[in-house]
């Protein structure tokens, strides 16, 4: 009888999460105290915090499908499935998470020398440099690509001059990856470069904005005279937009699946059973549609990725992930209110941050690009609907 | 681990499937047999036996190619797509599915002749307005050594052509499925002058004969061949009501490209790009439900009725707003009859209807869900 590998994985990751993961880790936590975002201001909330982050970063664990040699754990998508669920079967926290992971992991991984891999990728994948997005400005929103923030050619690197807006945790990361305006005389879209800069350096102030929600996510970040040198490009100068487009697929994908860990992946209907001992009918309607429509979307994201993995382009899906995920989970935490009542109309009340946490999705339909945008992009790129 | 990803052999399957029936049932061979009022057509329906169809749920030694669910499934979204007119559910999937949970000889030899396209067949559950097998009422009374059937059944698909039919019956201990020529004595049947222009029958039992042998399955326990088969039946029928979606979007975005006003293509005006764009997108989030449905009846037959409840609902929502606004895009041609939208309307509506709606599909989820 031959061993199915896939089951040799499990056994082996069993007994790994077994020794390795701190009871305390095992609560599924998913609020913003419960989460490891690293960097080098991170402070650990418990030494179980550190202990798990520090094991799993020795395995690869933070990054389970990236290669080994940039920090990863080399998964197959087979074995990623087992990974989660068998973490999601010790109801293990995740033990890292950050923009460094989701967004520019990705992108470097694709448009990065072996250089730039080793050297960026390791210490994300140790939570050591946590990184933030510097895109949006105050005029280029949904038009992204009028990005007007310079950067001033001086031989061995950049001055850049201009400011950036919705630096998410700006505040708090060590690093920026940002587009930046090279050339301006070229056409909008062939004139910007995506560069890395050290975020420690004079030039380079950063301000929290405060938001409906009550918290400051979200940041300004100003640079002025601020230096990059030549060697931090990702991608070739003045061709920006093309790393900045496939990075906006993850993050667009990052998004979409927001919704799906609301209650730690439990089923809606239960979820909001936790407040209320009765639905009345038409909360339990509307719940059930949404339930019915958010297991949908779960499949269309596990079909993108097997799809993906078994070479057939999954092209401009993220657009239509991002939009279809986060309208629904605007609507999951709307039903989250219905049920929670006048309790969840208090700051910090008898359902802790709910009324926060439900302002804060408003924001999902707008960052990473509108669902205005998104549509846009499918009638355009999928129906060919002229522009 | 099952995959998500349509195999090489489906997308084969797919394409020989569009290849054929762009050539033998384009949506003007479904007009033509509208404006006759034909609702079979057995050459075609023999073409489609011959090329395996028929036989796709069939074993092999029994005759059959037995692809499986999910490759049923691709051959039923490719009919939806252009509305063809066949007993494809009903017979190469219902039926099918019911007598392949029996092994005896007589099973067999009835999947041979549905296999060979020599046998159609007809499920005939319901009896009021919506789809509730568990509230039958027509009689089964033990008589000797078989039993007598009287009562009523509507909406029995395929019901007034078919050569037999699945009846469903309540018996003194629970139900029971008969399986039965549809000529014999006592069964009346009344065609139904349906809005999708398809085969549909109101029947009624009077004091019809069954043996024991007309029994599929065992006697008060016609769930457990009626419950596979019930499955089999929704996710191909969600699957077909997703490829009527597919066709009725493919027209839309057509007339999008073509039609002009204000001087300029109207597929050129954001509002209508973006209500496009949206059908688009949930018509993709079904697929991927259809095809779940699919892979879950070929690998946990037991497990999948989350996955076939969830491939319904999201087929009759997502096809009714196709449907909707395939006709509110087209304007006033999509209101004409001279215009083939109507008939994806129709359908769509039928569709929702036959084999549990909206709600009853939601229920299921909810009791899978904890709701």
């Amino acid at each position: 009888m031959t061993v199915n590998p896939t089951d040799e994985f499990r056994a082996e990751l069993c007994d790994w999460l077994e020794a390795n993961c701190p009871q305390e880790m095992r609560d599924g936590a998913m609020t913003e105290d419960g989460i490891c975002w690293g960097g080098k201001n991170w402070v650990f909330t418990s030494d179980a915090q550190k202990l798990w982050l520090e094991r799993c970063a020795a395995k690869g664990y933070t990054v389970p499908t990236w290669p080994v040699e940039y920090g990863g754990a080399g998964l197959s998508r087979d074995q990623e499935k087992v990974f989660h669920e068998e973490m999601g079967r010790i109801n293990a926290r995740t033990p890292l998470q950050s923009f460094g992971i989701w967004m520019l992991g990705p992108a470097l991984l694709h448009f990065g020398s072996h250089e730039q891999k080793l050297h960026y990728l390791p210490p994300i994948a140790r939570g050591e440099i946590r990184w933030c997005q510097g895109y949006s400005e105050p005029g280029a929103g949904s038009d992204l690509a009028n990005v007007q923030t310079r950067g001033e050619d001086k031989g061995d690197h950049w001055l850049i001059n201009g400011q950036k807006i919705w630096t998410s945790y700006a505040d708090k990361a060590d690093w920026i990856f940002a587009l930046v305006r090279t050339d301006r005389e070229a056409p909008k879209h062939k004139g910007i470069s995506f560069l890395l800069c050290d975020m420690e350096q004079p030039g380079v102030e950063t301000r929290p904005i405060k938001m409906i929600s009550g918290i400051s996510p979200f940041c300004e970040t100003f640079f002025t005279d601020a230096v990059i040198p030549k060697e931090q490009i990702v991608g070739e100068e003045n061709k920006g937009w093309d790393v900045a487009k496939y990075l906006l697929t993850h993050e667009r994908e990052m998004i979409s699946g927001g919704g799906q860990g609301l209650g730690g992946g439990r089923a809606l209907g239960a979820v909001l059973s936790d407040t209320m001992e009765e639905m009345g009918a038409t909360l339990r309607a509307d719940a059930l549609r949404c339930e019915i429509d958010s297991l949908a979307i779960g499949l269309t994201l596990e079909r993108y990725k097997d799809q993906s993995e078994a070479g057939q382009g999954a092209g401009d899906a993220s657009a239509m992930l991002k939009y279809m995920g986060t309208e629904l989970n605007k609507q999951r935490h709307e039903l989250m209110m219905s049920a929670g009542g006048s309790d969840a109309l208090e700051w910090d009340g008898p359902l802790g941050n709910r009324a926060g946490d439900w302002l804060r999705t408003k924001a999902n339909s707008i960052e990473g690009g509108t669902s205005e945008v998104m549509l846009s992009i499918v009638s355009r790129r999928v129906l060919g609907l002229p522009a | 681990m099952t995959k998500l990803v349509m195999t090489e052999e489906e997308t084969m399957l797919a394409d020989m499937a569009r290849g054929f029936l762009d050539g033998a049932a384009p949506v003007s061979k479904f007009r033509e047999m509208r404006d006759v009022g034909q609702t079979f057509d057995r050459a075609l329906w023999q073409e489609m036996a011959d090329m395996g169809w028929a036989g796709v749920l069939v074993p092999e030694d029994a005759g059959g190619s037995d692809m499986g669910y999910a490759a049923a499934n691709v051959i039923a979204q490719e009919m939806g797509k252009t509305l063809a007119v066949s007993p494809f559910i009903s017979s190469a999937v219902i039926a099918a599915t019911a007598l392949r949970q029996v092994s005896d000889a007589r099973a067999v030899e009835a999947l041979g002749r549905i296999a060979s396209g020599e046998a159609t067949y007809a499920l005939a559950v319901d009896e009021g307005i919506k789809f509730d097998p568990e509230a039958t009422a027509l009689q089964a009374k033990a008589d000797g050594n078989g039993f007598r059937l009287n009562g009523k059944k509507q909406f029995v698909v395929d019901g007034a052509l078919a050569d037999r039919l699945l009846v469903l019956a309540r018996t003194e201990n629970g139900l029971t499925l008969f399986d039965i020529p549809a000529d014999r004595a006592g069964v009346q049947r009344d065609a139904s002058n349906m809005i999708d222009a398809r085969d549909a029958a109101r029947i009624t039992f009077d004091d019809v004969e069954a043996t024991g042998e007309d029994v599929l399955g065992a006697v008060d326990n016609a769930m457990q061949v009626l419950k596979p088969a019930l499955q089999a039946g929704q996710a191909a029928l969600a699957a077909e009501m997703t490829g009527l979606s597919a066709g009725a979007f493919d027209m839309t975005v057509g007339y999008l490209k073509e039609r002009k006003q204000f001087g300029v293509e109207i597929g050129r005006f954001q509002a209508l790009q973006h209500r496009a764009a949206h059908l688009w997108c949930e018509i993709e989030v079904t697929a991927s439900a259809i095809l779940n449905a699919g892979r879950m009846l070929d690998s946990d037959p037991e497990g999948a009725e989350l996955a076939v409840s969830l491939a319904k609902a999201r087929a009759i929502d997502t096809a009714k707003l196709a449907v909707i606004e395939g006709v509110q895009m087209h304007g006033g041609i999509g209101m004409t009859d001279a215009y083939d939208m109507g008939f994806y309307m129709k359908r769509a509506r039928v569709g929702a209807e036959w084999l549990g709606d909206y709600s009853y599909h939601a229920e299921k989820i909810a009791a899978a869900r904890g709701f």
